[in-house]
């Protein structure tokens, strides 16, 4: 079995250079690579283009890659709650490529599983489409979209081994998976980090195949943006 | 004129047992507190969860399981967790069957728009444009008019698109109307104290009046 372990977030973000193109798995602050995040804070970064479901909020996940201007272009489907953000927006410092939901997480399947485009109805009619190829299948009209890869990919699951496979707890799977998969590079941090054969085969999420490095994160603050409770 | 519950209850009716549905922010989420009992449905998340249950206790709070407005939520029996690939391509694949959302505007053939005002701040699509490009059927909770007064049932919509001829039903807070293949609104339900003749005049759209329009009942 092939030892994906590295030591830290440190390690793992080693050659992340500026002007690259990074994924961040992640559902507004549910499954965020917090450590790897933090780590990139500490490097001397510009002119990244960042893609992720969402931009954080000002003072937690990719809205701190936002306050030291790190970020040159955001690829999101949504980016509400993020005061920085739209300050950098309104006054031109930021590019923002908004996509629907839907083809952000087919766009970035598409990238890992080698398919360079595909059709959707998603955005038919709308400004989504400008530019676009439309085309008729059945009756109904379809969009073509591109893949898209990255350089590197930054994901977090629950638990994982030193062969790079992954398991996601609840909702933070999200675009976790996909994003494992469309990395050139992919930077797995986890909650427990267990030797090979320590998980059971038939419970993967994400083969360790997509996974390049892989480390045991600490700290994890899992912020909860909206905390509603029933008496 | 219908409160906000209101609408959530009134919108419950259309709701058929054994349905995949889901819900939208806002009014659409209140609409799960109306759905009667006796009805075995699933409500999908599309951040990747079927099974919406109520909100958690204090004591259950998980910050791994939160609904697609990121409040935290809990699981039904039988519920599945999944990615956000495979979230939308059972949306887009037409498995969920139901969708139910807010709008800013809604045209008389079906246009919807509801995620940009021109002039402020864009924050995005999120997941509606996959949504309503690919349910069979979907419902609009909204109110009839605008802060401004102005009309939000239109012969088009003046706003961005978010999808084209989708919606099927609206439920405000003065009617029931059901968007005809043909273009218009057809006129089926009136809210307790409001007249025909007020809905008219609040709706730009074409609007289909045939015979009496029966007053909405609430069951208590």
């Amino acid at each position: 079995m092939i030892n994906k372990t590295v030591k830290n977030a440190d390690e793992a973000v080693k050659d992340v250079f500026s002007n690259a193109v990074l994924m961040f798995g992640g559902f507004g602050l549910s499954g965020i690579p917090e450590n790897s995040i933090k780590a990139l804070l500490e490097k001397d970064l510009k002119d990244l283009t960042c893609i992720s479901n969402n931009a954080g909020v000002d003072d937690f996940g990719i809205g701190l890659m936002l306050q030291k201007r790190m970020v040159k272009k955001m690829i999101s489907s949504y980016v509400g709650e993020n005061a920085e953000f739209e300050r950098q927006l309104l006054s031109g410092e930021l590019e923002v490529e908004l996509i629907p939901q839907g083809t952000l997480a087919e766009r970035v399947r598409a990238g890992g599983a080698g398919i360079p485009a595909f059709f959707t109805p998603a955005g038919v009619g709308t400004e989504v489409a400008e530019g676009k190829e439309i085309r008729e299948f059945d009756g109904k009209l379809y969009l073509l979209e591109r893949w898209l890869k990255a350089d590197f990919a930054f994901v977090k699951a629950w638990k994982g081994d030193t062969a790079g496979n992954l398991v996601f707890k609840g909702t933070a799977r999200n675009f976790n998976p996909m994003m494992a998969a469309a990395g050139k590079i992919t930077i797995a941090e986890v909650e427990e980090l267990v030797p090979a054969g320590e998980l059971n085969p038939n419970e993967i999420h994400t083969p360790g195949i997509y996974v390049q490095r892989i480390f045991q994160g600490k700290d994890y603050e899992k912020r909860i943006e909206q905390r509603t409770v029933r008496k | 004129m219908l409160n906000k519950d209101q609408i959530a209850q009134r919108i419950a009716k259309e709701v058929k047992n054994g349905q995949y549905i889901n819900l939208g922010i806002g009014i659409p989420t209140l609409v799960a507190n109306y759905i009667p009992d006796d009805l075995e449905v699933v409500l999908q998340s599309e951040n990747g969860l079927l099974g919406i249950g109520p909100f958690p206790t204090e004591d259950k709070v998980d910050p791994d399981l939160i609904n697609a407005g990121k409040q935290t939520i809990t699981m039904t029996k039988g519920s599945a967790l999944f990615s956000s690939a495979e979230s939308f391509a059972m949306i887009r694949g037409g498995h969920v069957q139901l969708t139910i959302l807010g709008a800013m505007e809604v045209s008389e053939n079906g246009d919807i728009a509801n995620w940009k005002i021109p002039g402020k701040m864009v924050k995005g699509m999120g997941g509606a444009m996959d949504l309503v490009a690919s349910a069979d059927n979907i419902i609009v909770a909204m109110q009839h008019c605008s802060k401004d007064g102005q009309s939000k049932l239109l012969k088009e919509c003046s706003l961005p698109i978010t999808g084209i001829r989708c919606v099927k039903k609206i439920v405000t807070d003065l009617a029931v109307l059901d968007v005809l293949p043909e273009g218009g609104f057809k006129l089926l339900e009136r809210a307790p104290g409001v007249s025909v003749e007020e809905i008219q005049s609040k709706t730009e759209g074409k609007l289909v009046v045939e015979g009496e329009i029966p007053e909405m009942t609430f069951e208590v």
